[in-house]
């Protein structure tokens, strides 16, 4: 078995990996940092990002509009001392990503371009057109060549966190081209692995999106937090689930629905006025646009389509300048997916699942409760996001804590010992056999993995969408484990070590299946209706019992353990969520 | 019109030994489906052992690159109909080596993109208390070198990288002069040394066909005609003013 040894160690080599990574050089570069990513970093799902990053940037703003907005947006789930951290660390990160040559889109006078977004009351949305996350990672992936004390480990697929004396050691990993199992041992482990979006059949995320870091953290004896907090984007492709950005509304698009009216003005969202208003509207925040627009389905007034319903999202009146100048990807993807021209057609849109509000719980530090384990971006939950994560608040959120994340990995890295190397072997030796046991040499399965994942993806949306109750939740309950046994028998056609992405991609079902569980069963226990989490049997918000994360721990056998910690309240108590009004 | 349509595509195990071949898989011809959703339908339903990358199915990631009928092609945005009734022949990308089936080895087109020093480099290493000042002009005069999303078509494209693979190529010519182009930066003599060197843009020999197949409508073939002029201004000036005083 092929082994390596780091000072550091992380996870996933998209926006957060990235920025810890450089931060790790820049801070200390005596630090032996490695990285260890799935794809080539440039590949990450930070590539798909498109409307912006949220800094305060103008006069007319201030931290504590920025902090307003994300704690209301969070329907007081977040934790205010975390996104008071955010906010002001953030135009730091915006302006650092412009000194290593982020192309944000300029003012005439040479300024750094603000826009507006949903649920915000200023402008303060730095973009770069609309591809942030393209540049943004770029951007981080080409700065960190700068750096040759970054070590990476491309193409190489996380299996399990090794842990000894109960702190995390380093981890088990194949790598895809030679099929090598290698054992790379670390002081300091971070997680920035992204979301799980693919344990849901629509879905704005990559394939690459499988939860990976988070089942990792979780099977290693980490909760997960608040995981029953999934957003769902209000404008998605109807059939490949491709995200049109939420700068579409910002810039002054329109949703109708079938009778041409824009319906937004029906649920408490404010009246329509030609052009954008902050925080009313096309602008209001996401869980409340999503499920505005489940109610027009609803109400039989969307359109029916091959694909399930769907309502249009209308950026004619915007003219083809303003299109091309700051929607050029909303119109080429149009153009490629859908056959149509925004410039000329209204866009067929519905809602689709985008984020994960919950992840890997960790403290303001990005520290797990795992000594040596830390986490950031998507994979993780500080929580800023709380029940509802504002548009352009993540690409901020992976910049600010992957740059926690990394400093408190130096701390941690200077002052950890290095692991019994007999122990942690024979951790990796114990891996090694159970993939080739369970994977690579098992014959006789009968289950695809294909077939599997789909009706995962296919509870998960029918009991865990936008809208649950206890019924449904039981159910997909239910189903996973049953799931969960059959993935004991999947097929399995490649035997051979050579780049095996059908290892992967039942590894990555198993991660699935566990991620879900713990979306579904946090789900469950959380009796009210808060943010993106919506229960028909409890439709109300219960601040007596429920101003809480939940935290999800995996049992040996059976549903994980459920308990809840205090939300961190400091200067804004919790009131009515109030938008166009 | 038929309700399936034949993929041939390449496969290829290294620990199975033998030549390249391909193998033929009838998938449906669905009106919105692309050429790698026929490609998931063979690895879900029909073989799970065939093997290729893709991640973001939307044509930003850079990762599904592939030659379909010859072209070098991202396989998530092209429709699978556009070429009915087929056969449609699938296969690696040209100018790389093969790893397994249709994904090829990456590290030396890596390697290429760290040699140009793809970062902003500051000789002065002045940094601004807020942002760099920078117009419309000037972000337009880099921004299309910017949009690259290393899907290496462009690569499988050149002649001149199909003959020596030492060739930094376009796609890293581009990057480099993405850089000497914003008003940030002050490297561009490092990486005109780099990019005069040999195996650099003088290789080039000008097919142009890189820009053609970028999917992402990058003119790499410019990029390097440029370098080339502003090479030759740097190297008259080299003889006329003496050493380090330009």
């Amino acid at each position: 078995m092929e082994t390596s040894s780091h000072d550091i160690l992380i996870i996933g080599g998209g926006g957060a990996g990235l920025r810890a990574a450089i931060e790790i050089a820049e801070q200390d570069p005596t630090i032996d940092v490695a990285m260890v990513s799935k794809v080539y970093p440039m590949r990450s799902h930070t590539v798909s990002a498109e409307g912006g990053a949220a800094g305060v940037a103008g006069k007319d703003d201030s931290l504590d509009e920025h902090c307003y907005d994300t704690v209301s947006g969070s329907d007081w789930l977040g934790d205010q001392d975390a996104i008071e951290y955010f906010v002001n660390e953030v135009p730091k990160e915006l302006l650092r990503l412009e000194h290593w040559g982020c192309p944000w889109s300029r003012e005439p006078d040479g300024r750094i371009a603000v826009r507006p977004f949903g649920g915000m009351k200023r402008m303060r949305t730095w973009f770069a057109a609309d591809k942030t996350g393209f540049h943004l990672l770029h951007t981080l992936f080409q700065t960190s060549l700068k750096y040759r004390a970054i070590a990476r480990y491309d193409e190489t697929f996380v299996t399990r966190l090794l842990v000894e004396d109960g702190a995390v050691r380093g981890v088990v990993a194949i790598e895809l081209r030679t099929g090598k199992i290698r054992v790379i041992q670390a002081k300091a482990v971070i997680i920035a692995t992204g979301g799980c979006g693919r344990v849901f059949p629509f879905s704005t995320n990559a394939n690459i999106c499988t939860g990976d870091g988070m089942a990792l953290a979780y099977r290693a004896g980490a909760p997960l937090k608040d995981m029953e907090m999934v957003q769902y984007h209000p404008t998605g492709l109807p059939f490949t689930g491709i995200l049109i950005t939420e700068a579409a509304r910002a810039e002054g698009g329109w949703l109708l629905n079938k009778d041409g009216y824009r319906f937004l003005q029906d649920y408490d969202l404010g009246k329509p006025t030609p052009a954008p208003v902050f925080r009313s509207m096309e602008l209001g925040p996401r869980d409340r646009v999503s499920q505005a627009i489940i109610g027009e389905f609803e109400k039989g007034r969307g359109f029916h389509g091959p694909y399930g319903d769907y309502v249009h999202l209308d950026l004619r009146h915007l003219g083809e300048h303003k299109i091309e100048t700051r929607l050029p990807m909303v119109r080429e993807l149009c153009l490629k997916y859908e056959n149509l021209d925004p410039v000329k057609e209204p866009i067929r849109i519905r809602p689709v699942q985008h984020y994960m509000m919950g992840g890997v719980h960790t403290d303001i530090n990005a520290a797990t409760p795992l000594p040596g384990l830390f986490a950031a971006g998507e994979a993780a939950c500080v929580s800023i996001n709380g029940a509802n994560r504002l548009g352009s608040n993540s690409l901020g959120e992976i910049l600010v804590f992957g740059a926690r994340a990394g400093r408190a990995a130096i701390e941690a890295a200077r002052n950890g010992s290095p692991a019994s190397e007999t122990a942690v072997l024979a951790q990796g030796r114990d891996e090694e056999r159970r993939l080739e046991e369970n994977y690579l040499r098992k014959t006789g399965g009968t289950e695809r993995i294909a077939k599997l994942r789909e009706e995962m993806q296919q509870t998960m949306e029918r009991g865990c969408g936008i809208y649950r109750e206890h019924n449904s939740l039981v159910e997909s309950a239910h189903k996973l484990d049953e799931l969960r046994g059959r993935a004991a028998h999947l097929a399995i056609d490649d035997h051979t070590r050579t780049f095996n992405t059908q290892l992967t991609a039942a590894l990555e079902l198993g991660f699935m299946l566990d991620v879900a569980d713990s979306i579904v069963h946090s789900a469950l226990n959380r009796e009210e209706s808060r943010g993106a989490h919506q229960r028909r049997d409890f439709t109300k918000r219960d601040d007596q019992k429920y101003l809480a994360h939940s935290v999800a721990y995996k049992t040996a056998e059976g549903p994980p353990r459920i308990e809840y910690l205090p939300v961190v309240i400091t200067r804004w108590p919790p009131g009515e969520r109030v938008y166009g009004r | 019109m038929s309700d399936t349509i034949i993929l041939e595509v390449a496969r290829f195990n290294p620990e199975r030994g033998g030549e390249p071949s391909y193998e033929s898989f009838e998938v449906p011809l669905r009106p919105d489906w692309m050429v790698l959703d026929g490609l998931n339908h063979i690895k879900d339903q029909l073989d799970g052992s065939l093997t290729f990358r893709w991640s973001c199915r939307m044509g930003i990631c850079g990762s599904c690159g592939m030659m379909i009928n010859g072209v070098p092609t991202l396989t998530c945005e092209s429709l699978l109909i556009n070429y009915a009734p087929g056969p449609v022949r699938v296969g690696p990308l040209d100018h790389f080596p093969v790893v397994k089936d249709l994904v090829v080895d990456l590290d030396d087109f890596l390697a290429k993109l760290q040699k140009v020093r793809p970062w902003v480099v500051r000789k002065d290493d002045f940094k601004p208390p807020r942002e760099f000042m920078q117009s419309p002009a000037q972000l337009e005069a880099f921004h299309q070198f910017s949009l690259c999303i290393n899907c290496t078509l462009c690569y499988a494209a050149c002649p001149v990288s199909g003959l020596d693979p030492n060739f930094l190529g376009p796609a890293a010519i581009a990057l480099a002069h993405r850089y000497n182009l914003d008003s940030r930066d002050q490297g561009v003599e490092d990486r005109l040394d780099i990019v005069s060197q040999h195996e650099g843009i003088w290789d080039c020999t000008v097919v142009g066909e890189c820009s053609v197949v970028c999917p992402k409508n990058v003119d790499p073939s410019l990029a390097i005609q440029q370098l080339k002029l502003t090479a030759t201004k740097e190297w008259f000036k080299s003889f006329l003013l003496p050493r380090g005083k330009h």
